[in-house]
């Protein structure tokens, strides 16, 4: 029988099913972090269980940890959490990327960093953008705490198997359109509680010709319409991706697993249970003008008159008034990074629209890689330096702004350009102002102090810089495709 | 998990689409280690700034019902959102769609979430208007809701219905399956990474 890339998955992870109740599913990677699991490991404790499979959970700190100062500028109730983390880590024998580590970020950019994040994989976190290594042709979702706990003590999820949703994006992006345009583009499109209930796999010419990083961007954002996974079947720019990474495997298992991979995508004839098609030429660079991802309009466009009520919510609570354009909407702060747009890629992007220019006088910008690697790759291109002597921050890896749960926060009224994914009220600092776009975006508005245009500025060509980060594998990282997201 | 049979209470009608867990907790106070104390954070910036927000208004202050517009409880997977409303006192959430995150912390929690249509949802937030006194009634086993002159069923999924009128300890259930756990565990692909802990 034929069956779509997540069936296959999902059958290949069945420990039990039974008429009538969910399925048992195998986890094949439990990534865990200091905000949603200090009481998962608290109610093990009282259950006298312990966790089953330590060396198939990796944790790290990101959510609260400062991108300035170390562990020494947290706050002390953030502090506490980052110590349970490591007491829980140290009681259950598991493998902690600690701050200050050379592995350390955000959870989401590590996974495939470490090449921990393969084909063919379930995995799970207690995090709603687990979706991103969905890009890689596994299937991964987010959890709570109590399903935290479960995984821990039983390395399954008890799970109802999702329905299948093929969005096919065919045709080529336009210029100055990113991946990030794509999401945007298509929550606008499906509206925020669209996927709900659905395993969404991304297929279509312009999918397959995304990066790896920019699969994972579209991945990443599947939540933002409801999907709790998102995926991409695995191909070529998949395997150069993961070869020579830490976990990834080596030898005559590369080649074993190189062939279990490559039957992995969905069979010709497989019928999904809804399909949504967009075309490619029709997006533009968008940028979000109300309280949720579903909100935006092209950078062109103008802010809209309110359907409803909460529409009309929305243009309060970000002090909007319905047709001003959206290029006259003036920022006070610029984010660049996120699980959702903090990759190397995404850094040279943004970097390329810095180049030569100058952060505007009234804006604040700060640019956070999503990890300590990604950083040190991004200084061995010379990247901070670009931004630097443009007059952004150039900060150490973690959530960071994207949710204002450490020092990185917005004040009250503050407006910001911010390539992370969710603008809701006060997601980035109570009072904040939040519009989500693609990183050349975020640094156009840098440059611009306000929401701008990319397509009108010139990338600039970076300086070239052959010289590799100190890493632990060998030539095939960073390889090929160059930025098309 | 608390065991969950049939709750009967005041409702508080929140009228708002699209109420993500945000709102429900702000991230600020998901720093703590504890499950329990997220109540009193419960809409924490709602509260604060919007004068007249419909859970700090006192007739609805002993409500245990909670009416909600749909897509509640959209975006971060915090469970710190279910043990929020828990703590404030809610048992049951109405609204005419959860997100799925949410919606399997409520059952985690022994919350229980309620769908309903868009139209019964907001024949009961009327109800909650014109007399915020109405008691409702929320009965798992029969799956019904009914109050002053409204009686509706509702659908839940037969496992989560079960686990709830229980309180099963789901990692318990799973436990008793371990001969299973451990045969799958034995034929995994060899490549497929370990980490140890160093």
């Amino acid at each position: 029988m034929s069956k779509t890339l997540a069936g296959k998955i999902w059958d290949g992870h069945l420990v039990r099913s039974v008429e009538g109740e969910p399925d048992l599913l195998f986890v094949d990677l439990h990534l865990i972090h200091e905000v949603t699991t200090p009481q998962a490991f608290e109610s093990l404790r009282l259950s006298g269980r312990r966790v089953r499979r330590p060396d198939l959970t990796v944790a790290t700190m990101d959510h609260n940890t400062p991108t300035r100062g170390g562990r020494a500028a947290a706050d002390e109730v953030g502090k506490r959490q980052l110590d349970a983390l490591e007491d829980n880590c140290s009681w259950a024998g598991i493998r902690l990327y600690e701050l200050g580590s050379r592995h350390q970020g955000i959870v989401h950019v590590i996974g495939p960093d470490l090449g921990l994040t393969q084909p063919g994989m379930v995995i799970v976190c207690g995090d709603s953008h687990t979706s991103t290594h969905g890009a890689f042709g596994a299937i991964a979702f987010g959890i709570g705490t109590s399903e935290v706990e479960h995984v821990l003590a039983t390395q399954c999820l008890i799970q109802r198997r999702p329905r299948d949703l093929a969005v096919t994006i065919d045709g080529s992006l336009p210029p100055g359109v990113v991946a990030k345009d794509v999401a945007l583009g298509l929550i606008a499109h499906c509206g925020i509680a669209g996927g709900q209930g659905c395993a969404v796999e991304y297929r279509g010419s312009t999918v397959r010709s995304l990066s790896m990083e920019g699969r994972m961007t579209i991945c990443n954002m599947s939540i933002e319409w409801g999907a709790r996974v998102g995926m991409v079947s695995a191909d070529d720019a998949t395997f150069a991706y993961l070869e020579g990474r830490r976990y990834a495997p080596t030898g005559s298992e590369w080649e074993r697993a190189l062939d279990s991979w490559r039957s992995l995508s969905t069979d010709d004839g497989a019928v999904f249970d809804r399909e949504i098609r967009l075309d490619a030429a029709q997006l533009a660079p968008f940028v979000t003008w109300g309280t949720n991802p579903g909100q935006a309009v092209p950078v062109t466009g103008r802010v809209p008159d309110p359907a409803d009520e909460n529409e009309e919510r929305a243009l309060r609570y970000m002090a909007l008034q319905p047709g001003t354009a959206v290029q006259d909407i003036p920022i006070d702060r610029v984010f660049i990074g996120s699980c959702t747009n903090s990759r190397l890629e995404d850094l040279r992007a943004a970097a390329e629209v810095a180049h030569g220019r100058h952060v505007h006088p009234r804006v604040r910008a700060m640019v956070v890689p999503g990890s300590a690697r990604v950083k040190l790759e991004a200084e061995a291109e010379g990247l901070d330096r670009v931004f630097t002597q443009a007059g952004f921050e150039w900060r150490d890896a973690g959530c960071s702004m994207c949710l204002g749960m450490n020092p990185d926060i917005l004040q009250p009224g503050e407006r910001c350009a911010s390539t992370s994914n969710r603008n809701f009220e006060g997601r980035q600092g109570a009072g904040g102002r939040t519009h989500l776009l693609s990183p050349p975006m975020a640094a156009a508005a840098a440059v611009a102090g306000h929401l701008a245009d990319v397509r009108e500025m010139a990338p600039s060509p970076l300086p070239t810089r052959p010289r590799r980060p100190r890493g632990d594998r060998p030539e095939a990282e960073g390889r090929g495709r160059g930025y098309t997201y | 998990m608390r065991a969950f049979r049939r709750h009967e209470g005041r409702m508080a009608p929140l009228d708002r689409a699209n109420v993500d867990t945000d709102q429900i907790i702000p991230k600020q106070f998901l720093k703590r280690i504890e499950r329990s104390g997220f109540g009193p954070f419960l809409f924490y910036d709602w509260k604060r700034n919007e004068p007249g927000f419909v859970l700090s208004r006192p007739e609805y202050q002993s409500a245990s019902v909670l009416l909600a517009g749909p897509n509640f409880g959209c975006g971060s997977s915090r469970e710190h959102a279910a043990w929020a409303l828990e703590d404030a006192g809610f048992r049951v959430v109405i609204a005419p769609g959860f997100a799925d995150i949410f919606r399997s912390n409520c059952l985690e929690v022994g919350m229980l979430p309620v769908q309903l249509s868009e139209a019964s949802v907001r024949r009961l937030m009327e109800l909650a208007v014109e007399d915020p006194a109405t008691v409702v009634s929320v009965d798992l086993d029969a799956q019904t809701v009914t109050a002053a002159g409204f009686a509706e069923g509702f659908n839940v999924d037969p496992f989560s219905r079960q686990r709830m009128l229980h309180g099963w300890d789901t990692v318990a259930l799973t436990l008793r399956h371990e001969d299973d756990i451990a045969a799958y565990e034995a034929k995994r692909q060899p490549w497929l990474p370990r980490v140890t802990a160093g």
